[in-house]
C-alpha cells in the first residue's frame, strides 16, 4: 500500500530503487488519490498520462507542455496546446518525472487565492471552506492532499511561497535567473520565477537541482553553484536577522506571530545568532512598488493575446473589433484590472510619476536588503500575515487580496531567493515561515530550512485526511 | 486619487479592451482606489537614485550567431483560430 499522503519523493525513490514497488503502481496510487479527493479540492485543470519510469509530478498550468493543453487559468487560452516543451518540463521529463496533470492557478498567475481562475477555485485540504492561497494554489493543495509527491509553481510576488505556507508545504522561490522561463506563460518578466513545491526541504532541494541552471533559450539565466541536498541538523555559525517591520507589520494574526516567534527561538536553540534588523522602506513601499511594476509588465506581456495566432477569438467586422472583443470576452476581471493599471502607469503624462518612480523604489529595496545581508546570512519572517482565509472573503476587494503578499513581495523585487517552510498551526491551519537570503544562497536556505524542519517536527498531513 | 470615466475609456482603448458600461464603472472605482494606494511611491524623495529594470547584473547577453531550425509553418498554425493558405487569417483591417 502506497501512502501518498505521507510518503516523500525521497522515500518513493527508495522504494523504487529497491524494487519494492513499480513506477506504474506509484503512478496509479496518485491517480487513485486524485480520483478520491480532487472532486472536492479541484487542484487539477486536466490530468495526463505522462511518460517516464520515475516519480510522478504535477505542473502549474502556466508551464508549457508539448501536446498538453496549457491555459494559465484563462478562457483566452482555453484549447491552447503548445507545440514545444518549456525547459523546466523538458528537464523533468529527462529525469523520468512522470506528468500527472496540470494544476489550477489564478488567471495568468494573478492572485493570492486561485479564486481568479476562469475554471473555478481550488480548496484547501486542511479546510475546504478556505482558499489554498495563490496563484499556485492548485500545486500546493495537490501536494498537501497527497495527490502528487511534488509539483512546480511559478512566483512573481509570492505565488509559490504564499500557497505553500497556507497548505503546509515547503515552497521555494529561487533566485531570479536560476530557472529558465522558456515556455512559461509570462506575467511580469523582471519578476517571474519557476520553483518547486514539496513536502520536505530535501525533496524541494532535489527538485530545484533538476530544474535550475543556465538555459541558452532564456538569456536571463545565470550559472549557479551545485545544489547541496541538506543534511545538517543545527544552525551553528549562521547569523539570522529578524526584520522588525515584518515581525510587527499591521495585519499579522496573533497565532501567526506566535508560531513565528517560537520558530525564531528555535533558531537560537539550534545554534544560530539571532538579531533584529530593519527593512523599513522595503516593507512600507514594497507593495505599491510591486503593484506598479508587475501590472506595467503584464500590460505589455498580455498584449500578445489578440485572437490572431492562438487562443480564443471573438467575432468582429474589422481587426480592431476582433482585438477589443477577444480581449474583453477572453480575459477575466483581474487581468483586465492589471492591464488597465499597467497601461495607465505607462501612459504619457504618468510614466515618470508612477512607473519611473517605482523603478527607483526598486533600487532602494535592493540596497536596503544588501545592507542587511552585510550582517546576516539570512532573514526570517512569517510568509503570509494570516492563515488560509475563507473562500470569498477577499474576492470583491482587490486591495485586501493584494495585501496577502505584503511579506513575500519585498524580496521578490530584489530578485532574492525565499523558502517557506511550515512552522506550526494556528486555529488548526498551517503557518509558514519565510527564509530569505542573498542572491544564489539557496544552499544556505535549504540547510537552515532542513535543520528547522527536523526540529519543528511539523506533521504535513492535514488532520482531516489522517 | 479619483480617475474619470473618460480616463478609463482612454486606457481601455490603448489596451484594446472593449469594456461594457458596467465594467467601466466598476473599474473606475477600483482603479481609483488602487492608484491611491500605489501613488504612495510619489511621497519619497528619490533624487539621484537610479532606476532598476531587472535584478541581475547581466548586460547584453549574446548568443552565437548560428542558424538553427525554427518552428515549421504547419506547427506554428496549429493553434490559429482561422488559418488560411498557410497564413493567420483575420478580417479586414
Amino acid at each position: 500500500m502506497i501512502d501518498t499522503l505521507r510518503l516523500t519523493a525521497e522515500e518513493l525513490e527508495g522504494l523504487l530503487t529497491r524494487g519494492e514497488v513499480s513506477s506504474q503502481e506509484v503512478f496509479e496510487a496518485y491517480r487513485a488519490a486524485i480520483d478520491e479527493r480532487d472532486g472536492e479540492l479541484h487542484c487539477f485543470l486536466r490530468l495526463h498520462d505522462g511518460e517516464g519510469e520515475g516519480i510522478p509530478i504535477a505542473l502549474k498550468d502556466v508551464i508549457g507542455t508539448n501536446g498538453v493543453e496549457t491555459t494559465a487559468g484563462s478562457q483566452i487560452l482555453a484549447g491552447y496546446v503548445p507545440v514545444y516543451d518549456s525547459t523546466v518540463a523538458a528537464r523533468c521529463k529527462a529525469r523520468g518525472l512522470r506528468l500527472l496533470g496540470k494544476t489550477n492557478t489564478d488567471e495568468f498567475a494573478m492572485g493570492s487565492s486561485t479564486e481568479n481562475s476562469a475554471f473555478g477555485p481550488s480548496r484547501n485540504p486542511w479546510d475546504p471552506s478556505r482558499v489554498p492561497g495563490g496563484s499556485g494554489g492548485g500545486s500546493a493543495a495537490a501536494v498537501a492532499a497527497g495527490m502528487t509527491p511534488w509539483a512546480l509553481g511559478s512566483d512573481t510576488g509570492g505565488s509559490i511561497k504564499q500557497p505553500s505556507a497556507l497548505c503546509g508545504n515547503v515552497g521555494l522561490r529561487p533566485t531570479y535567473g536560476t530557472v529558465s522561463r522558456y515556455g512559461i506563460v509570462a506575467f511580469a518578466s523582471s519578476l517571474d520565477q519557476v520553483g518547486p513545491v514539496a513536502k520536505t526541504v530535501r525533496d524541494n532541494a532535489f527538485l530545484y537541482s533538476v530544474i535550475a541552471g543556465r538555459d541558452p533559450a532564456d538569456s536571463t539565466t545565470v550559472d549557479l553553484p551545485p545544489t547541496e541536498i541538506p543534511e545538517a541538523e543545527d544552525l551553528k555559525g549562521l547569523r539570522i536577522g529578524v526584520p522588525v517591520e515584518m515581525r510587527d507589520a499591521p495585519g499579522i494574526e496573533p497565532g501567526v506571530a506566535d508560531a513565528v516567534a517560537r520558530a525564531v527561538a528555535l533558531c537560537e536553540e539550534l545554534g544560530a545568532e539571532v538579531e533584529e534588523c530593519s527593512l523599513p522602506r522595503s516593507v512600507e513601499y514594497g507593495l505599491p512598488c510591486y503593484y506598479l511594476i508587475a501590472p506595467a509588465e503584464a500590460s505589455s506581456n498580455l498584449a500578445r493575446y489578440d485572437g490572431v495566432r492562438y487562443g480564443y477569438r471573438a467575432a468582429g467586422d474589422d481587426l480592431t473589433e476582433v482585438y477589443e472583443r477577444t480581449r474583453d470576452e477572453g480575459f477575466g476581471d483581474e487581468p483586465k484590472r492589471r492591464i488597465m493599471l499597467g497601461t495607465y502607469a505607462l501612459s504619457a503624462g504618468y510614466y515618470e510619476a508612477f512607473y519611473g518612480k517605482a523603478q527607483q523604489v526598486r533600487t532602494m529595496i535592493i540596497r536596503e536588503h544588501a545592507e542587511v545581508f552585510e550582517r546576516c546570512d539570512l532573514i526570517v519572517s512569517a510568509t503570509s500575515p494570516t492563515v488560509a482565509f475563507e473562500i470569498g472573503a477577499r474576492a470583491d476587494d482587490p486591495l485586501a487580496m493584494y495585501a496577502s503578499d505584503l511579506l513575500t513581495i519585498p524580496s521578490c523585487m530584489a530578485g532574492l531567493p525565499g523558502l517557506s517552510i511550515p512552522c506550526g498551526l494556528s486555529e488548526g491551519l498551517p503557518v509558514g515561515l519565510q527564509l530569505i537570503g542573498p542572491q544564489l544562497s539557496e544552499n544556505t536556505l535549504f540547510r537552515a530550512g532542513h535543520a528547522l524542519e527536523r526540529a519543528l517536527e511539523f506533521d504535513f498531513v492535514p488532520e482531516r485526511l489522517q | 486619487m479619483e480617475i474619470s470615466r473618460d480616463e478609463v475609456l482612454h486606457v481601455a482603448k490603448l489596451a484594446r479592451l472593449a469594456l461594457t458600461d458596467e465594467e467601466v464603472e466598476r473599474f473606475r472605482g477600483q482603479l481609483s482606489a488602487i492608484l491611491e494606494a500605489v501613488g504612495k511611491v510619489s511621497e519619497l524623495d528619490l533624487e539621484g537614485v537610479p532606476p532598476t529594470a531587472h535584478p541581475l547584473d547581466l548586460v547584453n547577453v549574446l548568443a552565437e550567431d548560428e542558424p538553427a531550425p525554427c518552428l515549421p509553418r504547419d506547427e506554428a498554425l496549429v493553434n490559429a483560430p482561422d488559418p488560411e493558405d498557410g497564413y493567420f487569417g483575420v478580417p479586414p483591417v
